[in-house]
C-alpha cells in the first residue's frame, strides 16, 4: 500500500497530496473483512440478510447478532468492527427516539440516515479521533413504501434498491442486479436473500457462519423483526437446494 | 395582564383548584373553536382581549398562523399564548428546513403539546391546532390547560365553549360543505357571544384546505341573530 511510510495516514485530519484521507480508506477496509450483509428492497418492503462468521466453536448459537432494531419501524445489518456497529446503532436509536419525543411520529428514514451519517462523518474530521470501522444499512416502512440506505464509514449515505457489504459484496451485488425486486414481494424477496447469502460464503476461507436476516414491511405490520423461525427454515431449505441443484447442473456441463 | 377575554372569580376559582394560579389572578377568556370539513379545516374566534374588566382590544385576531397551512387558536394569557406561537413557529421553520417538506398538522400539535406540557405550571393557554396537510388532509388538536393532546373531528376552546358544548354535539356533521362549515362555526361563536361576557366583538374565521387559507371577518353588522338579540 502506497501510503503506509509515507506519514499522511496517520491521522484522519490530513489530507494526502494526492487528495485522499487515508484513515477513511483504513476503515473501509475494516468493512471489507467483515462477513458479508445485504438488503433489497421490494415492492412491499425490505428484507435484510447476514452471513456472520462464527469465528469459535465455542460461542453461543445467536451470539454477537449483527442485525438490529433501530426503532419500531427502522432496522439495520451493519458490516465491519462489531463494537463500532454497536455505538453506531446506539447513536441511531437515540435520534429516532429523541425524534419521537420532540415530534410525535416515527421518525423517517431519510432523516435518521442523514443525522446518523452527519455523526459518523464527525468522525472523519478530527485527529482525535478515528473513522467508525463499519457499514450500516438502514431499512424502514411507513405510509411512504419501503426504503433503504447505506451509511458508509466516510459518512456518504445513499438510498438503494439493493445493497450489499462486506467481503463478497462485488458478487452478492451481481446476483442482486438479476432480481426484478422492484416487482417481488418481501415473502419473495426472504428466499433470494437467504441464497445470495449461502452463495456468496466462501467454504473455503471461513468454515462456519449463521445466516442472519430481518425484514421490516406489510406482512410485518411495518414493523422490524427477525425473520421468523419457520419462514427463516424454509428459505434456508430453498437456498440449500437451488445451490445444489446448479452444483449439479454444472457439473453436468463438464 | 392582558388576556383574551374578561377576568372573573368564578374562573379564577375555578383554575386556582386545576393549575396552581393564585386568587384573583387574570385568567383564561375568549370562544375559539376549529372544524373539519370535506377538504379542510374552517377555525373561528372571537375578538375581544381584556385587562381585567377593560377591553384592550376589540378587534384582536386570535387566529394565528404557524405554518402555510398550520394555525392555531389561541386562549387565555395573550402573552403566553402568543410567545407559544412564535416558539412553536420557530420549531416548524427549523422542522421544514431539516425535512424538506412542509411540517404536518399532528406535529405541529405536537410541538404545541410538548411546550405547555413542559411549563403547565407557568403557563395559561389553551390551544387549538387546525390545518391541513397532504398526509391526513384536513386536522384539528386540542391541547387545553395543563398539556393534553387530543384529536378529534372539531375542538372548542376558550370560556365561551362552555356554552357550546350542547350546539356543537347536536349540530356537527362529519364531511360538511366547506359553506355549511363556515355557517356552523359563526352561529356557534355568536351564540357563545351572547352568552359570555368575556367573548365578544366580531367574529374572524379562516378556511385552510390544500389551496392556501382563506379568511373571513363577520363586523357586529353581520353577526348571526338568535330569538334574545331581537
Amino acid at each position: 500500500m502506497s501510503s503506509i511510510g509515507t506519514g499522511y495516514d496517520l491521522s484522519a485530519s490530513h489530507f494526502s497530496p494526492d487528495g485522499r484521507v487515508f484513515q477513511v480508506e483504513y476503515a473501509q477496509k475494516a468493512v471489507e473483512n467483515s462477513g458479508t450483509a445485504i438488503g433489497i428492497r421490494g415492492k412491499d418492503g425490505v428484507v435484510m440478510g447476514v452471513e456472520k462468521l462464527v469465528t469459535s466453536k465455542l460461542y453461543e448459537q445467536g451470539a454477537n447478532k449483527r442485525l438490529f432494531n433501530i426503532d419500531r419501524h427502522i432496522g439495520g445489518a451493519v458490516a465491519g468492527l462489531l463494537a463500532d456497529a454497536r455505538t453506531l446503532v446506539e447513536r441511531a436509536k437515540e435520534e429516532s427516539s429523541n425524534y419521537r419525543f420532540s415530534y410525535g411520529s416515527p421518525i423517517p428514514l431519510k432523516h435518521l440516515t442523514d443525522r446518523v451519517s452527519g455523526y459518523v462523518h464527525a468522525y472523519t474530521l478530527h485527529s482525535a479521533v478515528r473513522p467508525f470501522g463499519t457499514s450500516m444499512i438502514v431499512a424502514s416502512y411507513d405510509a411512504d413504501g419501503p426504503e433503504m440506505f447505506l451509511i458508509e464509514p466516510s459518512g456518504v449515505s445513499w438510498g438503494y434498491y439493493g445493497c450489499a457489504i462486506g467481503k463478497a459484496k462485488q458478487q452478492a451485488k451481481t446476483e442482486i442486479e438479476k432480481l426484478k425486486m422492484k416487482d417481488m414481494s418481501m415473502k419473495d424477496l426472504v428466499k433470494e436473500v437467504a441464497k445470495i447469502i449461502y452463495m456468496v460464503h466462501d467454504e473455503v476461507k471461513d468454515k462456519s457462519f449463521e445466516l442472519e436476516m430481518s425484514w421490516v414491511g406489510e406482512a410485518t405490520d411495518g414493523k422490524h423483526q427477525l425473520v421468523p423461525k419457520d419462514v427463516h427454515v424454509a428459505a434456508e431449505k430453498y437456498a440449500k437446494e437451488s445451490l445444489e441443484e446448479s452444483d449439479d447442473s454444472d457439473e453436468e456441463e463438464l | 395582564m392582558a388576556t383574551m377575554a374578561m377576568t372573573n372569580m368564578f374562573a379564577s376559582d375555578q383554575l386556582a383548584a386545576v393549575g396552581g394560579l393564585r386568587p384573583g389572578e387574570v385568567t383564561t377568556g375568549t370562544t375559539i373553536m376549529a372544524v373539519e370539513f370535506d377538504g379542510g379545516v374552517i377555525i373561528g374566534a372571537d375578538s375581544r382581549t381584556t385587562t381585567g374588566a377593560y377591553i384592550a382590544n376589540r378587534v384582536t385576531d386570535k387566529l394565528t398562523k404557524v405554518t402555510e397551512h398550520i394555525y392555531c387558536c389561541r386562549s387565555g394569557s395573550a402573552a403566553d399564548t402568543q410567545a407559544i406561537a412564535d416558539i412553536v413557529k420557530y420549531h416548524l421553520d427549523f422542522n421544514r428546513m431539516e425535512m424538506g417538506e412542509e411540517p404536518r398538522v399532528h406535529t405541529a400539535a405536537n410541538v404545541f403539546k410538548e411546550m405547555c406540557y413542559d411549563h403547565r405550571d407557568s403557563l395559561s393557554a389553551g390551544i387549538i391546532v387546525a390545518g391541513w396537510d397532504k398526509r391526513g388532509g384536513g386536522q384539528v388538536f386540542s391541547v387545553p390547560i395543563g398539556g393534553m393532546l387530543q384529536r378529534g373531528p372539531f375542538a372548542i376552546g376558550g370560556s365561551g365553549s362552555t356554552y357550546l358544548y350542547g350546539y356543537v354535539d347536536a349540530m356537527f356533521k362529519p364531511d360538511m360543505k366547506q359553506e355549511d362549515c363556515l355557517k356552523f362555526v359563526s352561529n356557534a361563536v355568536a351564540l357563545a357571544i351572547s352568552r359570555d361576557g368575556s367573548s365578544g366583538g366580531i367574529i374572524r374565521m379562516a378556511a385552510i384546505t390544500k389551496n392556501g387559507v382563506e379568511r373571513f371577518t363577520l363586523t357586529g353588522d353581520q353577526l348571526p341573530k338568535f330569538y334574545e338579540d331581537n
